[in-house]
């Protein structure tokens, strides 16, 4: 005996490796028998060897590598007893997989196993090839196995059959030889033989058209003969399966059959009756019945259409559902799902199951249920479907419920009958699960809302009732607070009562209540808060009995740590205190959002991140340095709602996001008058790229931004209600071009380097002129010179001229001269703008501009559109 | 087809691993990894597997399979395994694990079914093991003349 075999036997190792208690002592035994397995290897250990591979496959599934024990399994092979070629198999099927070229050495024994006398030899290395042959093993010994499909065996047949499957699938090349001795197999009796003829077959139709076309004129009639004889067999106990004769073999001939039916009338009409027999007859209730049924369920539903038999396929699938196995009723939503392709009406009359499989217990089943009712929707059975999946949101898990309110509210939207259908179930909905809405949701429920004119009335009170109830839903909470703001007055008058609601009585103080309820509750998040401070700033105007205790509370958010909140806060109060005049303007009633710019924004991204920033605070410089123009920042989180000024009267170009957000801080010492936060007036969107950064989103500026960078990284990270805004902004598709309301005004002169001076805004109080430059080798940016000159002989003080432009241009205001512009042209203020045009030489120019100043102490002011600027700038 | 199949004890050893497709050890391992610790929570009414005497046999087949299908193909290689051990136990499949995987070759082959028979694989089982003690005698006597010889 080798002095260096191991000498224990494989179940004294396996005990010993039981015994172990620690992983430690487990690894300790392993590496001891793999050091004396590597000797005998070394030591090229005959007696031991099928010992030793025996033990490496067993440490193997352990985890252990066993690379070193490879070359053992083709030792083993090469050996000419059956025992040990049965070990050397097993060890090259396990240790080994075709991408090893170790593997190409055993291709010799293999061949010469083939040959083999002993017919269970042959049998061995039928399967090691069927297993794990790689390509060039296939091309080499196919001639071999081709020939075994002819032998004497069955099982050997058999054998080869399943063997040819992996050697076509890996060269297809070679599927035709093997076309006529397949369907030779096709004719036995053997059941082994026929079934791995069957799927030899099955395969071979699959990778080449010739042997399909074959087959299915070949060999339809008898497969149909097969199926109905094996149908019809008596019971015989070695093939019994739950009282079926053979369930697997059905399962084969029906999957053959589909490829053969597929496509082909003839051959599909052949196999009609046998499969009608099978799904009326076949029982259903155990595992292999079931199976029997959802091929062939299968089966009808891809060959040539008869429509009787597809209504019995998919009543077959209806019956699945109320199985009490959650195999077979995913199984059946699975097929469902693909039949209502091919015939819608018949899945319908199963909604109800179908329903019923969205309350499931099982998570796979209740999702699979949903995506299948979703499908199902249409205008007829949207109300009843809605309210039934409404009532079970009440009760279904947390984890589904975003799924599941997702495709309630997609189906509400696009099937509603009428709109105030529309706005009870989405209130339903976020009374329900308004934390698991997404943002899409109520952005679009809000849009809705503002489309319905006639329900503002009826949409306010209901969301006021729903408000007393669940107000610990996020989502809720906003688009109350939202239509509170807006719709507050028809709130508390009852305006629009309809005949359904019942009367409420709300007074101005409870409107308020709500909102201050929502601002200072613990859980409500930035979005929210900052919705209500808006909110708050309409309600001011439209009661002004509540305006002081609007102003308390606006004021408590002065010095909150959120900048967004702060900023709002002190501009808000800013607007109460010394702004009346223009308060109820600001405010005034939204316009109607239009549907389709909305639904094209939400391609952009969507400022939901916003709501949950916080924002460092960026040194915002202290208080209200006094500009002599309105601070208003219209900026609001939500993507709605920018209140235009109307004093644009009838302003096409309405931002429904607000404003853009200037970097916070503002060169101070610049002894101009500093602005803190947004000097804004209106953002002028076109329709822009997304994701410009916000540098190029319409910068609204007023003076004294110094060598602004339009967003430095910092802000660029706190203000990303300002980047996500400006995303957004750029999404709206249909937005409307600033410069499609206006055509564009050429002076056709001028082709030169000098540009002639316009005047570009004139009234009977003010003119304003430009003058034009530009950098050689720097076409697209254009240095403007302004001149204003006072036309009336009243001296005007606190002069501030103010500028906005489309997203395509980015405009830079340096400091103007003065602000106080002398009566009748004494004088004049100058102010330097720097215009650069992404768009040059596309699009011309265009700027609104908005100049405020004192006259005798009255606050004026004058607005205009400049559309005179030369062509080439 | 049947792209693999593995059986794993309650306590996450794995007992049985077969391959019908090609992973490399380390897809194998990771394979075996992921699957041991999901399997072993999941409730016995879910999909893909079959729970057996305290084994769960998991597989992997093809997405267009009957899963119905693969799931009785499971359960007909396990009841086959009853009858060859007549009630195995855990410790059966440990010290004959190499049996085990003889059975499965002669129902499996190539991913697909081999033989609908249990009393036919279990016959083949059988006359192989004869071919087995054959040579274990004659591998016996011989050592014994040998020995006879050599005295």
């Amino acid at each position: 005996m080798n002095p260096f075999s191991s000498g224990t036997r494989l179940r004294d190792m396996i005990r010993a490796i039981r015994a172990s208690k620690t992983a430690a002592e487990e690894r300790a035994v392993v590496r001891k028998e793999c050091a004396a397995i590597r000797a005998a290897i070394n030591e090229n250990d005959q007696d031991y060897r099928h010992r030793n591979l025996a033990k490496l496959m067993f440490i193997h599934m352990l985890g252990y590598p066993t690379h070193f024990g490879q070359m053992e399994c083709l030792k083993l092979i090469a050996s000419p007893g059956f025992p040990e070629k049965r070990i050397g198999y097993l060890g090259l099927m396990l240790l080994l997989d075709e991408r090893q070229e170790v593997l190409m050495l055993v291709t010799n024994s293999l061949k010469q196993d083939l040959n083999h006398t002993n017919q269970y030899i042959v049998g061995l290395a039928l399967c090691a090839l069927g297993n794990i042959c790689s390509a060039e093993m296939a091309r080499d010994l196919a001639p071999e196995v081709e020939r075994l499909l002819q032998f004497r065996d069955p099982n050997i047949r058999k054998k080869a059959a399943l063997c040819s499957i992996r050697i076509i699938k890996k060269v297809p090349d070679l599927a035709e030889n093997f076309i006529n001795s397949a369907t030779a197999l096709l004719r036995e009796k053997h059941h082994g033989v026929l079934i791995t003829g069957v799927q030899l077959c099955t395969d071979l139709c699959k990778i080449s058209p010739e042997a399909l076309e074959h087959v299915r004129k070949k060999c339809t009639d008898v497969l149909v003969r097969t199926l109905r004889d094996l149908a019809n067999s008596p019971y015989s106990p070695e093939y019994d399966i739950a009282g079926i004769t053979d369930p697997f073999l059905h399962i084969r001939l029906l999957k053959l059959l589909r490829v053969l039916g597929e496509g082909d009338a003839d051959a599909s009409d052949s196999m009609n009756d046998i499969l009608a027999q099978v799904a009326t007859k076949t029982e259903s209730n155990k595992v292999a019945g079931n199976a029997i049924l959802y091929e062939c369920v299968q089966t009808i539903m891809s060959i040539e259409d008869n429509g009787g038999l597809r209504v019995l396929a998919i009543n077959s699938l209806g019956r699945f559902l109320s199985n009490r196995d959650n195999n077979i009723r995913y199984v059946a939503l699975n097929m469902l799902m693909k039949a209502v392709t091919a015939d819608g009406q018949a899945v319908q009359r199963h909604r109800a199951t179908i329903l019923e499989c969205v309350k499931d217990s099982d998570a796979s089943i209740r999702k699979r249920a949903l995506e299948l009712v979703y499908v199902l929707v249409n205008e007829t059975n949207v109300k009843p479907l809605a309210k039934e999946l409404i009532d079970y949101l009440e009760v279904s898990e947390n984890d589904f419920r975003g799924d599941l309110t997702a495709k309630i509210c997609s189906i509400v939207s696009k099937f509603s009958p009428e709109k105030i259908w529309y706005i009870d179930q989405m209130l339903k909905v976020l009374s329900e699960a308004g934390n698991y809405v997404k943002d899409e949701v109520w952005h679009a429920l809000i849009v809705v809302i503002t489309n319905a004119t006639e329900l503002h009335g009826y949409t306010v009170r209901a969301l006021y009732r729903a408000f007393q109830t669940s107000a610990e839903q996020e989502s809720l909470v906003r688009v109350t607070v939202w239509c509170i703001g807006e719709y507050g007055d028809l709130l508390v008058n009852n305006v629009g009562m309809l005949d359904i609601e019942d009367p409420i009585t709300v007074t101005e103080s409870d409107a308020v209540d709500v909102l201050e309820i929502a601002i200072k509750r613990h859980e409500s998040d930035l979005t929210t808060k900052a919705m209500a401070l808006v909110a708050l700033l309409k309600l001011s105007s439209r009661f002004p009995s509540c305006s002081e205790r609007i102003k308390e509370i606006i004021v408590q958010f002065k010095g909150n740590l959120m900048l967004e909140l702060q900023q709002r806060a002190i501009e808000f109060n800013s607007i109460l205190a010394k702004h009346q005049n223009i308060r109820s303007t600001l405010v005034e009633r939204m316009p109607v959002l239009d549907e389709a710019t909305f639904i094209g924004r939400k391609a952009g991204s969507l400022p939901g991140a916003a709501s949950t920033t916080t924002m460092p605070s960026v040194g915002i410089p202290n208080g209200e340095a006094k500009p002599a123009a309105p601070l208003i920042d219209l900026l609001d989180l939500s993507s709605d709602d920018a209140p235009a000024p109307s004093s644009s009267g009838g302003d096409l170009l309405h931002d429904l996001l607000g404003v853009d957000l200037s970097p916070a801080p503002q060169q101070s010492g610049a002894g101009q008058p500093s602005k803190s936060g947004t000097d804004v007036l209106l953002d002028l969107l076109s329709v822009g790229s997304p994701a410009q950064s916000s540098s190029s989103t319409v910068d609204i500026l007023s003076s004294n931004t110094n060598g602004k960078s339009p967003v430095s990284p910092l802000d660029d990270i706190s203000s990303l209600s300002l980047s996500s805004r400006a995303n957004s902004n750029a999404g709206a598709a249909p937005m409307m071009d600033l410069l499609d309301g206006f055509g564009p005004s050429p002076s056709k002169e001028n082709n030169g380097p000098v540009y002639p001076s316009i005047t570009a805004y004139e009234s009977s109080s003010l003119r304003l002129t430009f003058s034009f430059s530009k950098q050689p080798g720097n076409p697209e940016t254009t240095n403007i010179q302004a001149t204003f000159t006072n036309l009336s002989s009243t001296v005007y003080t606190d002069f501030v001229f103010q500028a906005a432009v489309p997203k395509f241009l980015q405009l830079h205001l340096d400091p103007a001269s003065s602000n106080t512009l002398p009566a009748a042209g004494n004088g004049s203020v100058t102010q330097s703008l720097k215009v650069t045009n992404s768009q040059h030489g596309k699009k011309n120019l265009v700027m609104r501009i908005r100049i405020a100043y004192k006259l005798n102490g009255k606050d004026t002011l004058e607005e205009g559109q400049i559309n005179n600027f030369p062509r080439e700038l | 087809m049947i792209h693999f199949v593995l059986l794993i004890s309650r306590q996450g050893k794995v007992r049985l691993t077969k391959w019908y497709s090609p992973y490399s050890q380390k897809e194998r391992s990771k394979v075996i990894r992921e699957l041991s610790s999901e399997i072993l929570s999941r409730g016995p009414k879910l999909c893909n597997f079959v729970e057996w005497r305290g084994f769960k046999v998991v597989y992997k087949s093809d997405q267009d399979d009957n899963e119905l299908e693969t799931l009785s193909i499971i359960h007909h290689y396990v009841e086959t395994l009853d009858r060859y051990f007549g009630s195995v136990c855990e410790l059966d499949l440990i010290f004959n694990f190499h049996k085990a995987y003889f059975i499965l070759d002669e129902i499996l082959l190539a991913g697909e079914m081999q033989e609908t028979s249990k009393r036919t694989t279990l016959r083949l089982i059988a006359a192989q093991e004869e071919l087995l003690e054959a040579a274990k005698e004659e591998a016996s006597s011989l050592s014994s003349i040998i020995a006879q010889a050599t005295k």
